[in-house]
């Protein structure tokens, strides 16, 4: 691997994170509304008058504290000072709750629960597009094709909403939100993590079920073409085995586009299925995302976003590092 | 010239389509000698590869091979087993590619694509010996053997081809097929990659059939020339009887167009297209482009005479009665 297109390609990585600061710095400011007036007219409204309260006056105060009175430059660079620091600020919704504390409370859930169930749809979604393409297949199976598509334009929190119906009010199967069951201790014994699968199974389920489609849809396309290649036909010459065709040429070379996608939608993880996660009330970041967006909670939103902008800028980097590994025609040289 | 080693036999292959059945090939007949190579020749769509791509099982599906015979050493290839099939592929028949410049799968390295061979056929002994037998099949083909460790898409398109005919002949196959093994490559590269063809061959005493339009390639390297029209076999001949003597009304305007460096006149074509395979003309499947057509040929299908033991033509212009019985 040359040094050159390792410097090349973190350079390009280290741009975008730059890039994409600044303008998650710049959004949130540019949306009407000011977050301290509104927490203060809520908070008036919500104490009926009985205190007395100079609106004007605390107003002036939380600007002072959050910084938000100074020159527009000056908190830019604040911001990046806080940013390589790590610290995000404080939550205005859930003060003094820090933006840090909040995002490191809810990411491992929602990486546990996204990415393995992203990684678990993907696999299967590519074992069966690249199935479905496959000539000598039973006519059974390609009765899955329809279905698949059907699927692939179902909206997982639809799925969701369906899941919580049958298999949570109806059937009591499985509970109908939430990590684990309320109210009990995280510890690391066998219980606990029966209890987080339990409560994992639907959202994961229907985050599964959701992408399965498209997965399979996408590599039915890409083994289609690389059937029609010539390398196949020579393989079938060689007097190769069927399941070596199949996987050594077959799904190996389809799978190259496939892994693009995947390095994507990993990044996406962070972000949480949004959607799902609100459902199924799970306690990840795309709940915390939802709630920070409605509440106006600047800082934790923009603690997320960059979360995921990093994330997903990471993920490509790293396939860019590894592609030439996989995919021996691209060369580091040229890139 | 010694024994029979693959026996083709009234071999048949139709494709169903939603518009009828397509014969592709309609009752090829033809036979090999050890060490012979067999030119077929034919206009696009007059069924060579898919003869070619027949004789080792590759038809896709829908094709189907409804009649016929094709005997290699006593063993009928069509009766066998997919398994027992399988483990022919290569080792008794094995196939030069079209496609010199795709053959190889991009993401392996020529080892490991020599490798599976080896072991798909039960031949995987140690690393060492394999690698051994690598760099002499490499060398054998005029490569250096550290091209075992590159990657297809670091060769040349000779270089690829080269390749692929070390792994034709890597496990020995009494019956080569080479479906126009060239037509990616320029002349230059095309004769190298034909004489290295040509050498290996003769160094394994197996036979050739060389697929393809080319006919000065075809006069240059084989011994015997099979011309197909419309999936069927007209004529069957050593290459210089075809050449000096065509006796197909169809082998004769095939032999009048190639271009000659001494003829200067306008040079003929052959009018009219290739029939449809899903109506075939009555008769004779040329009578409508023929310029010598009879009374009859657009009712009969002429049967293969032979006009010597190892001439053969299938036209109505050469009376049956006083020849031989059996192609040969």
């Amino acid at each position: 691997m040359s040094v050159r297109y390792i410097v090349q390609r973190t350079a390009i990585f280290v741009l975008v994170i730059v890039l994409a600061v600044t303008v998650n710095f710049a959004i949130p400011r540019l949306i009407p509304g000011d977050p301290v007036e509104q927490q203060l007219a809520q908070l008036s409204a919500t104490s009926s008058g009985s205190m007395s309260i100079d609106i004007t006056a605390m107003a002036q105060a939380y600007r002072e504290k959050f910084g938000l009175d100074r020159p527009v430059i000056e908190q830019y660079f604040n911001y990046w000072r806080d940013i390589l620091r790590f610290e995000f600020g404080y939550s205005l919704s859930n003060y003094p709750e820090t933006v840090s504390n909040s995002i490191s409370a809810a990411l491992p859930w929602t990486l546990g629960l996204v990415g393995v169930s992203t990684f678990i749809s993907f696999v299967i979604g590519s074992l069966l597009g690249g199935l479905l393409a496959w000539p000598r297949i039973p006519r059974v199976l390609r009765g899955f094709i329809p279905i698949l598509m059907v699927i692939s334009a179902v909206p997982y929190f639809l799925l969701g909403i369906i899941l919580i119906y049958t298999l949570a009010i109806v059937g009591r199967a499985f509970p109908a939100g939430g990590a684990y069951t309320f109210g009990s201790t995280l510890r690391f014994d066998l219980q606990t993590i029966g209890d987080i699968l339990r409560h994992a199974a639907l959202p994961a389920t229907s985050i599964i079920i959701a992408g399965i489609g498209s997965w399979a849809l996408s590599m039915r396309g890409m083994m289609i073409s690389v059937l029609g290649e010539d390398y196949i036909k020579l393989a079938q010459a060689k007097g190769l085995r069927e399941r070596r065709i199949f996987l050594w040429y077959g799904m190996r070379n389809s799978m190259l586009p496939q892994l693009t996608t995947l390095a994507l939608a990993l990044g996406y993880v962070v972000s949480g299925a949004i959607l799902v996660e609100v459902i199924f009330s799970y306690p990840g970041l795309g709940y915390k995302l939802y709630q920070a967006i409605q509440t106006k909670d600047y800082f934790v939103v923009q603690g997320i976003v960059l979360m995921l902008i990093i994330a997903i800028g990471f993920a490509l980097y790293v396939m860019d590092l590894i592609y030439p590994l996989i995919d021996p025609r691209i060369q580091y040289e040229r890139a | 010239m010694s024994d029979l080693t693959l026996k083709v036999d009234n071999l048949h292959v139709h494709f169903p389509t939603p518009a009828g059945v397509v014969k592709a090939v309609n009752g090829v007949t033809f036979t090999l000698r050890q060490r012979e190579r067999l030119g077929l020749v034919g206009e696009s769509g007059s069924g060579k590869t898919t003869t070619a791509l027949a004789l080792m099982r590759l038809l896709a599906p829908p094709a189907r091979i409804p009649h016929g015979s094709m005997i290699l050493d006593g063993v009928d290839l069509l009766a066998l087993s997919e398994e027992k099939m399988r483990q022919a592929r290569f080792a008794e028949i094995s196939m030069v590619p079209q496609g010199a410049m795709n053959s190889l799968n991009p993401v392996m390295r020529i080892r490991s694509q020599f490798v599976e061979l080896f072991q798909a056929h039960g031949q995987f002994t140690s690393s060492s010996d394999i690698d051994a037998r690598i760099a002499s099949l490499l060398e054998q083909v005029g490569l250096n053997p550290s091209v075992a460790g590159m990657f297809p898409h670091e060769l040349s398109g000779g270089m690829k081809q080269r390749v692929c005919i070390a792994m034709a002949v890597a496990l020995r196959p009494k019956v080569i097929i080479a479906d126009e093994p060239t037509s990616a490559l320029d002349v230059v590269v095309q004769r190298q990659v034909m004489e290295t063809l040509g050498r290996v061959q003769e160094a394994l005493g197996a036979t050739v059939i060389l697929v393809g339009h080319d006919m000065g390639l075809m006069a240059q390297f084989v011994d015997r020339i099979g011309v197909m029209y419309a999936g069927r076999l007209v004529e069957v001949g050593p290459v210089r009887t075809i050449f000096r003597t065509p006796k197909h009304p169809y082998t004769q305007m095939l032999i009048a167009s190639i271009p000659t460096l001494e003829q200067k006149k306008l040079f003929k074509g052959i009018p009219g297209v290739a029939p449809s395979l899903l109506n075939p003309p009555s008769g004779c499947p040329f009578h409508v482009r023929c310029d010598q057509r009879l009374e009859h040929c657009s009712r009969i299908v002429p049967d293969s005479i032979a006009l010597s033991p190892d001439h053969w033509v299938a036209c109505h212009l050469y009376p049956k009665e006083e020849h031989h019985d059996q192609p040969a």
